[in-house]
Formats: C-alpha cells, structure tokens, sequence
C-alpha cells in the first residue's frame, strides 16, 4: 500500500476573534491565500503538481462560502489544474483535511495534496451558517441537542473535576503557550499575516500569560444561563445520574475564539522526493468515529483507540499527545481516561492560551504536533479533536 | 345552515351570528364544521354582501371549542401510510373551511364576547380583525388534552404574534384576557362589553380590507430559525419543550414542529404541514388518553357521574368545618367562595382566626389583582365564622372534621358535633388514610357519615375523594357529591380501605423509590427516572416535601391497626432509620436532601453510608425498566383497587390519580395506561417484574381475567374514516 508522507506545515498566527483583533480587517480568503502561497515559496512547490488541496471551514458561508479551498487555489495563483475541496467537521475540519489529502495519496487518486483550513471568526460568527440539529425541534428533541458547553460542564460534573481543577489546567495552558512563544518553539511554521504588503500580525494574540487561578475564579461560568433555560433538564434526561450540572466552564478555561488558517503539504515519498523535498514525517493511521452527541466531546478517547489499534499501536507507543483544548474537562478527561501524564500532551500550550480557529485548528496542532517531535526527538504523535455532535478524529504520524 | 344565520344590514354587513342549537355554549360540532363551507360560499357569492362580521347568538360567550365528535372517537388509533392520507381531507375540513373564510375577497372581522377558546378563536383567527370585548378570554388549550390547533392556528399565531410568543400561548395552553392577546397580536381592538359587533362593523365600513397580511405579496416572515434574531428562540424553545414535558407529550413535540416547518412557507403550504401533524398527534395514545381522562372523564365526574341515581338534588347552605388548620382553613374558603355559610371551629379562637385569616389573604391578592371587588371579598369573609363554640354548627347541612389524623381525636369531635346537628345532616371526615368505617363508630348516625378527602391545597386542587363507609347510606353519597358538585370540584367515589384510593397508589408510588434507593441505585437516578415518566416530582424529593416522619407515622398506623410487629427490613425500617437519624424532610431541612438556605438542595451525604450506591450510572436499558417499574407500580395497585372494589369504575381511577397525585398526564391515567400497554402484555410484564422483585407487582384476577378474555378497561379507537 503506498503511505502519506508530511513534507512540509505551516499556520498563520491566530487573532482575536473579534472586532479589536489584529486580524479584523483581514479577510478569509487572504489568510487561505498566504498559507497555500507560503507552502509553495518555502518549498519550491511546482503547483501543477498539486493535484487537489482540501481544507477545513465551519461557517462556509459570506465571504468564507462556495467552496473557499478552490477559490483560495484560484486566487493564491496555483496552477488551475490544482482542484479545492472546503470539507466540515466541526472542530476537526482542518485534521479532516489533512486526513482527506492523506486518503488521497494512500489510494492513489493524488500524488500530492494539501491539507489545512482557515476560519475567520471575527468576520464569518460561529454558529452562523445555523443547522437542523439545535434549530429543528423534532431533530433537536430526538437526539437531545445540547450545546458544547454544557456538555464539557457535564463531563467535569460526572468526573468530579471542580472549578479549581480545570482552572488550574487552563493557567498551565497558557504558562505552556507563554513559554513555547518565549523559546521561538513555533517559529518554523509560523506565517505572518500581510495585509496590502504591511505584516499585521507575526504571534499569537490571544495569550494572557498572566493568567492566575485568582483572576480565573473571579469569571462567570458562561453556559449557567443556558443550563438553566432549560438545557440541564434536557442533558439529565441523558444522564439521570446528574442531580445538577456543575458549570466551571468559562472564557478562562475554554478554548479562545480567533482568526486564523493553516496548511499541511502531504505527498508519497516518491512525489515529494521528485521534487527535491524530503519527507518529515510518515502517516501512520487515521480514524473518525462518532460518539455520544449530548454531552458530544468524549470522541477522542474513542477515536484515539481506533486509531492506535488501526495501527497496531498501543498507548505506550506513542511519545507526544496533541489534544484541542476545546475545553479544559475535554483534556482532563482525556487524560483520565487513557492515564496519559500532562507532561506528554499539548506541551507548548493550546486552544484556551492561543485559540481556535474552527476550520483550521486540526491543521495547525498537527503541525506543532511535528515541530515539537523534532525539536525534542519523539518518534511518534497522535494529534486529536473533539468533533460537534458528538464525534472524534485522529491522525497518528511517525518521524522518519 | 343549521349553526349560523345571516342578517345583512344596510351597509351591506352581513352579522353572522354562531348559533349552535340545542346547546348552552357554542361549540364546532361535525354539524357546525360542515356549515362553514356553506357561510363562506354564501359570503363569495352574495352580491349584496360587501363584508361579514362572525358574532356569536348566545349570551354567555362566542365558542369554547371544539367538540371533539369524531375526532375524540378515532384518536389514538396509529393510523399509518395509506389510511392516514386517506383521511387527511377529513381531518383538515375544517382548516380548509378558514383558509376559504380569509380568501373569500370581502373583509371579515371576528366580534368576540366572552369565551373564544380552541377551535373557536381559530375561527376568529382566520378572519381579517378581531375585536374582543373587555373581559374576553381567548385561549389554545387543546395541548392540554394532547392535541395541538389545527385549524391554522398554529400558523396565524405564529405570523401575528411571532414564534416565542407564539409557542408559550400554544405551549402553555392556557386562556388569555383580551388586553394581552392585544399586547401580543393576537386580537386589533378591545372595547366595552356589548360594543365588539358595532365596532366591528364600523371597521368594514372605513374601509377595512379582507386580506390576511400573509397574503399580501411581498411578505416576509422576520427573525426565522437560521436569523441572528430567531436562531435563539428556536433553540431554546426546542429545549423548553423537551425540559417540561419529558419527551412524553407528541402535542408539545408537534406544535414547536409545526412553528418550525411552517416558518416562512406561503400559508397554504403551512396549513398542510399543520394539518399532516394534527393527525400524527390525534393519531398518538397520548392524544386518546388525554381526550378521555382531562376531557370526557373529567367533566362526566364534575357533573357527579358517581352520584346514585334516584336521590332528589340537595344543595348544602351552611355547613362547618371542624379544625382550622391549613386543610380546614382551605375547605372553608371554598365553601365561603360557594356562597356556603360556613362555621370554622378549633379549640381555641386565636387558633379559628388564623384560620379565617387564611381566606382574607387570598380575597386581599384577588382584590389588589382586580380579579375580585372589595364587596366579593368581604361578603365572602362576612359567611365564615370563627369561633370555638360548638353550638354554632346549629342548622348547618353538613360537617366536614379536617382535624389530627387521629383516632381518638377525630371520635370526640365526631360526638360533639353530632350533639348540636340536625338528623339529616352529614357528618365528613376529610381524613386521608383512615378507614371511614372504623371511624363512623364514633357516630350515632354511621348512616350520614362519610369521608370527604379534600387536597392540599384546597382552593387550587380540583380533586374530592368521597370514601363511602360499610354503613353509608346512598342519600349521604349522593349529598356529598351534590356538595363537591357546590364547590366545584371533581369528585370521585371509593369504597372504604385503608389509604382508600390516592393515598394507597400515591404510597406506593414513593415505596418504588424507596425500593430503588435500598437496592442501590443512586439517588440522582431514581429522582430523575421518577420526573422522566411523567410524575411531577421524583420519589425522593417528593417524600421530603410530604415529611419523612409522616409517611412514617402512617405506616406505623397501618402496622398497628393489622396488628404486625416492628419491621425489620423493607422500606419501613428505612423510614424508621430514617426518622431516627432526625432526616424529617424539608420540614427540619434534613431528609434525603439537605435545604442550606439560599442554595439548591443537594443530596444528603450520610444517605450514601446508609444505602451504598451500586449503580451509579445509568443506560438505557436500565431507564427503561425504572421506568416501568415506577409506572407499572402504581397502574398494578390501581387494578388491585378496581379488583377489591375500593374503586368501582376506571374513570375514578383515572381522574383520581391524575389530578390528585400527578399522575404522569401522557398516560391518561393508571388504568389508561394499562389499556395503552395492552392489559395481556401488562400482566406478561407485571409478572416477570414480580418474578425479578417480589409479589408487589403480581397482577390481581381482575386482569388475568381481563388478559384472558381480551378485554380493555376502555373502548378500542374508531378506524379513521377516509374521504369519500
């Protein structure tokens, strides 16, 4: 069977997801443009080689609708025959991606491909392009529809995690960013935003390093509210063994909302070599699966096993762990579950320090995924995601 | 037409007066539906009508409804496919007929006085104003007995008042006074009782237009379920949904689905979604069960269906209540609200006073609200007298004693009563476990002596159980009825046992729970199971509410009067424990929960220690059987009842546990539920739950019987009828 092979990754920094953030003004379609034009200037890419480019966007819609991946293709000026795919899956979209280019290669549709995503979310809001699931109230009410939030509180309810618990992780997370910024850990893949020639932003813009369990306590849980409308009676109904949901949940210790885009050059070896590129890391499996959709962010842990036992791994095999930091009980539980020790997973920080970029995000860990197992010589590194309505995906890689 | 005649006056107005003969109130009988197709023909064709006005020929309101006619005989049938489009056209007659009314080019206003309830305000709906008279009362109630409007009244709401208003009026079910139906768009004008029809005509006259805004080109509905302004409302509705009613209730699911679907979509295709799913819903058991236990059943038992036959009406004009505690002080507000003169007795007077004052508070509220004048409000306090003399009862027609649950007790005022009251009158005991036969020993008169089991609190819950004592006569049954009749309450009549009725199932209700909790269960679990069938509170909490120490003391009651020794397992051991580890209930803020002040309750963390948690958590499959076993509890103890003869008919049974206890509304009652399961398959499930977990589930003979010959406790539906 012929194997995926990484050659080369590269993200934009991410901005504030709002109207202050440095990336505002900057649209869509420019941050896709500059990731597919930095993968091709860093690497000499001969474009017309490039037989599809697939990436990841969760509001497809405005500025970001129509298929951005070929339009990004389009306008970053590839070759036309590079074709463009803009695929969804939720919070995974930007693994999916890669994980699409990957397929491709594998069966012998590509020979090379890219992966990646982009999300705009100060621009394109999340949640804008609506859905059945939550709006529909004969879908809603046949699959208990919760929103996230509340399904990460109901996970630190069920597990015990207290508001100290996933405080705590959340100012670890950010002392991780905070330090992997201060030794320039993110440096070969970063990509800073131009706009009209000027370079807007060159670093993440979302940190607070200064973050304490102190200044984390003196937030609002965000999804009380919510609960309290009626979406705890409706996740009970789920899990009666809830006599409350405990919401320790905030803006604090859940993922950041930002902008920001992503791309990951896959090829087989042979395609990469003939271009004179050298292979960093090898596909050594990829899954998705689909899990409980109420509570919706316990896929990793599945998806982690299926993906270990696709390839004839065990947990013990691998050497670093990337996990989106959707929200910080998605992590702990994480952990928990597969008695992983925090100093193997998200080691330089993640989505509460440094955000998410929805259509992105899968895109951008993998890539840190494989600028840290090269910095400090790992072998191996699974790179996961919790997935809206309730899934998971994973993507294992090996050094070469 | 038989139910609408039509004056045209000289303006061209054409004054449609809703008429349907032989009844008190309007209501869109099969007969009154029909005549619709005929009044808008008539209106379309009439050259000399240039507008209508739809008024209504009776004094007391304009329509409270439909009658339900073949639509309440077919319901609960699960039709499916080809039988279900077959009679589509049948079922949407109706809604066809208005989608005519406000397409029949002429201005149409609706003039409302009084009551315009369910299929009568969706006729109003459909015309092009709506005029309503001060006092009005408009409503949707038909979730309320599992159905939802279907007569386009989901879909005129929704474009008048907006998908969240929309949803709570239709949700909630319950009526609304003119004033607010206006705030919301759902009614144009509110003027002075008398003047709606003048007003209305006036309207067509300056030139009113008979179009429906929806049916002006270029309309668009605002704020849709896929809007930055809507996507919330829809959301969160589908939640509210789910959160009240369990998942239990098709009605509730449907109206939010017909909000959804017919969002934005020209009228005629709204009113096809809405007509497919008011047949999906009256095609549901739930839909049958509710018709039958909230509608039929429950008006046959307030019109006194237990009373016997042959006994002259009697009307009760002053009557006593002895004890003036919170049950006492209750039943003598709702006899003062009757117009009963009432003497309100405890032993000291501060202790009657009290009582009174109970009923000045509500007639205070009510006057500050302008739902009472200052006149109702102390004419009614001026029939309730409070006093400690005995002699007062003088006259009265009955005597309710509503003191201690307390033999002794109850036997003396029992004696001193009887010692000042007529021959004739009768003598309640408003006990709620103790046998009546056992306290009718106390009487001279054990002939007039009978229970009448009111609930707390009185002036809200409709239920009375009348508990007939061995030597009952059939003219005291029928005074009490009479009496609850006055009071406007819903009787139902038992025969004497211990708990009677609502208190034995209702027991047993919390006994399940208490069963779960000692095999392990998380606590958690058993609440929320308990909710999730539909009881308004689970088990646990719900003990805590009722007192810990009570249930105690009843059981204990129960032990001594059937002469058994203390326990030493089961549940009441655990009560025991319970009472002695000073765990109360919300009374003393310790029961199975803690109550910190200022915090929600939280689960008593010394109940782990006393019954360790084995199944901590849940899955389906286990949700299921709690289910079942909460359900099928109760439904086995009230066929144990019917086969005892301590109920006599499944009416009772169903009525009783409904408005007494909650009994989980979906099902239309226990012994709907039996039907709903199948009483062959009940037993069959019964017996496996009483093979795994004990003899409390064993189906009584009356079943057996009933799964032997095929049976049910209630008719089979009607097949649907297809259009011709």
């Amino acid at each position: 069977m012929r194997e995926a092979y990484i050659f080369d990754a590269v993200r934009t920094p991410r901005g504030r997801g709002n109207a202050k953030g440095s990336l505002h003004e900057v649209t869509a379609i420019s941050l896709s443009t500059q990731v597919l034009q930095a993968l091709r200037d860093r690497n000499g890419l001969d474009t017309g080689k490039v037989d599809d480019v697939v990436m990841g966007c969760v509001a497809p819609l405005g500025e970001q609708g129509a298929n951005i991946a070929r339009v990004s293709v389009l306008n970053a000026g590839y070759a036309q025959t590079a074709a463009g795919l803009q695929v969804h899956r939720f919070c995974a979209s930007g693994l999916e991606a890669c994980n699409i280019a990957a397929a491709k290669i594998v069966s012998g549709e590509a020979d090379v491909a890219i992966g990646g995503g982009v999300e705009s979310m100060s621009r394109v809001a999340m949640g804008s392009d609506g859905g059945a699931w939550s709006a529909d109230p004969d879908v809603a009410s046949r699959t208990y529809f919760t929103p996230q939030g509340i399904g990460a509180d109901v996970i630190a309810t069920l597990n015990g995690y207290s508001r100290t618990d996933v405080d705590a992780y959340a100012v670890e997370s950010q002392k991780r960013a905070a330090a992997a910024w201060s030794e320039g850990r993110f440096a070969k893949s970063i990509v800073p935003v131009q706009h009209a020639g000027i370079t807007v932003l060159d670093r993440d813009e979302h940190m607070r390093p200064d973050t304490t369990l102190a200044g984390l306590g003196a937030l609002k849980p965000a999804f009380e509210r919510m609960g309290a409308d009626g979406f705890d009676a409706v996740i009970r109904q789920r899990y009666p063994e809830l006599l409350a949901v405990d919401h320790v949940h905030h803006g604090g210790n859940s993922s950041g909302i930002v902008d920001g885009a992503a791309g990951v050059l896959i090829a087989s070896r042979e395609a990469g070599e003939a271009m004179g590129l050298k292979p960093r890391a090898r596909i050594r499996a990829m899954a998705s699966i689909g899990s409980e959709p109420s509570i919706m962010l316990t896929g990793p842990v599945a998806v982690t096993q299926k993906a270990l036992a696709r390839a004839g791994m065990t947990k013990a095999d691998i050497d670093l762990f990337e996990l989106n930091e959707a929200f910080a009980s998605v992590v702990l539980f994480y952990m928990q579950e597969l008695g992983i020790d925090h100093s193997q997973i998200n080691v330089n920080g993640g989505a509460i320090a440094m955000g998410h970029p929805l259509g992105a995000t899968g895109a951008m860990i993998l890539g840190t995924l494989l600028d840290e197992m090269e910095r400090s010589d790992r072998e191996t590194g699974l790179v996961t995601l919790c997935v809206g309505a309730g899934m998971g995906t994973a993507t294992i890689i090996e050094r070469i | 037409m038989k139910n609408f005649t039509i004056t045209v006056d000289a303006d061209g107005i054409a004054l449609v007066s809703f008429d349907v003969p032989g009844r008190t109130m309007n209501t869109f009988t099969d007969s009154a539906v029909a005549d619709l197709d005929l009044l808008v023909e008539r209106i379309r064709a009439d050259g000399a009508i240039k507008g209508a006005v739809l008024a209504s020929g009776k004094a007391n309101a304009f329509c409270a409804g439909a009658d339900l006619g073949e639509l309440g005989e077919t319901a609960g049938g699960q039709a499916k496919g080809a039988t279900l489009a077959a009679a589509l056209p049948v079922t949407s007659r109706m809604s066809r007929a208005l989608r005519a009314l406000e397409t029949v080019g002429k201005p149409v206003a609706a003039a409302l006085e009084g009551l315009a309830l369910g299929g009568g305000f969706e006729f109003a709906l459909a015309a092009h104003r709506r005029v309503a008279a001060r006092g009005v009362k408009v409503g949707l109630p038909e979730v309320t007995i599992g159905l939802l409007p279907g007569a386009g009244g989901t879909q005129r709401t929704t474009r008048l008042a907006g998908p969240r208003k929309a949803l709570d009026f239709m949700l909630g079910g319950k009526p609304m006074d003119a004033e607010t139906a206006q705030s919301i768009g759902l009614v144009d004008e509110v003027v002075e009782p008398g003047e709606a029809v003048e007003v209305a005509k006036a309207w067509i006259r300056n030139g009113g237009e008979g179009v429906q805004p929806w049916d002006v080109k270029g309309y668009r509905m605002e704020h849709g379920p896929y809007t930055p302004a809507g996507s919330g409302v829809f959301m969160l509705a589908a939640a509210q949904v789910q959160a009240k009613g369990m998942h239990n209730y098709p009605a509730q699911e449907n109206i939010a689905r017909c909000v959804y679907e017919g969002y934005g979509l020209p009228m005629d295709a709204a009113l096809r979604v809405e007509a497919r799913l008011f047949l999906a819903t009256q095609q549901t058991p739930q839909a049958r069960a509710m018709i039958r236990s909230l509608f039929v059943s429950k008006q046959a038992n307030a019109k006194g269906a237990g009373r016997p036959e042959g006994v002259p009406p009697s009307k009760v004009t002053k009557a006593a209540v002895l004890g003036a505690g919170m049950m006492g002080a209750g039943i003598a507000f709702a006899q003062a609200r009757a117009g009963i003169e009432t003497v309100l007795i405890d032993t000291s007077q501060e202790a009657a006073d009290k009582g009174r004052a109970y009923s000045e508070a509500i007639v205070e509220k009510a006057v500050s609200r302008g739902t009472m004048t200052r006149e109702e409000a102390d004419a009614l306090i001026a029939r309730i007298l409070a006093t400690t003399d005995y002699e007062a009862i003088a006259g009265a027609d009955l005597v309710v004693e509503a003191v201690f649950e307390d033999r002794g007790l109850k036997a003396d005022v029992t004696v001193r009563a009887e010692a000042v009251l007529a021959s004739e009158a009768v003598f309640a005991s408003n006990t709620s476990t103790l046998p009546i036969t056992g306290l009718a020993q106390a009487s001279k008169r054990p002939a007039n002596f009978i229970g009448i089991h009111f609930f707390s609190p009185v002036d809200r819950m409709e239920l009375v159980e009348i508990i007939v004592g061995k030597e009952t006569s059939t003219e005291t049954l029928a005074k009490a009825v009479d009496y609850c009749k006055q009071l406007k309450k819903v009787p139902i009549v038992v025969n004497d046992s211990r708990g009677f009725y609502t208190s034995r199932v209702f027991d047993s209700y919390l006994r399940e729970g208490f069963e779960m909790l000692m095999e392990g269960i998380a606590p958690a679990i058993i609440d929320n199971v308990g909710r999730m069938t539909g009881m308004p509170r689970g088990p646990l909490e719900l003990t805590d509410d009722v007192a810990i120490d009570l249930v105690d003391k009843v059981a204990r009651q129960a032990r001594v009067d059937m002469g058994l020794g203390e326990p030493s397992g089961g549940s009441d051991k655990m009560l025991i424990d319970l009472v002695a580890a000073d765990r109360l209930g919300r009374k003393n803020a310790k029961g199975f929960y803690d109550y910190p002040k200022g915090e929600p309750k939280r689960l008593w963390s010394g109940l782990a220690e006393m019954f360790p948690v084995k199944v901590a958590k849940s899955d389906p499959e286990l949700l299921e059987k709690l289910k079942r076993r909460f359900l099928y509890r109760q439904a086995v103890e009230t066929a144990r009842c019917l086969d005892e003869g301590v109920l006599t008919s499944a009416r009772d049974a169903d009525v009783g546990a409904i408005l007494g206890w909650g009994f989980a509304t979906w099902t239309g009652g226990p012994a709907s539920l039996i039907d709903m399961v199948g009483v062959a398959r009940f037993v069959e499930e019964c017996d496996a739950l009483a093979e795994e977990l004990g003899d409390r589930f064993a189906p009584p003979a009356l079943l057996r019987r009933m799964a032997e010959q095929g049976d049910s406790f209630y008719p089979a539906p009607k097949p649907l009828e297809a259009a011709a």
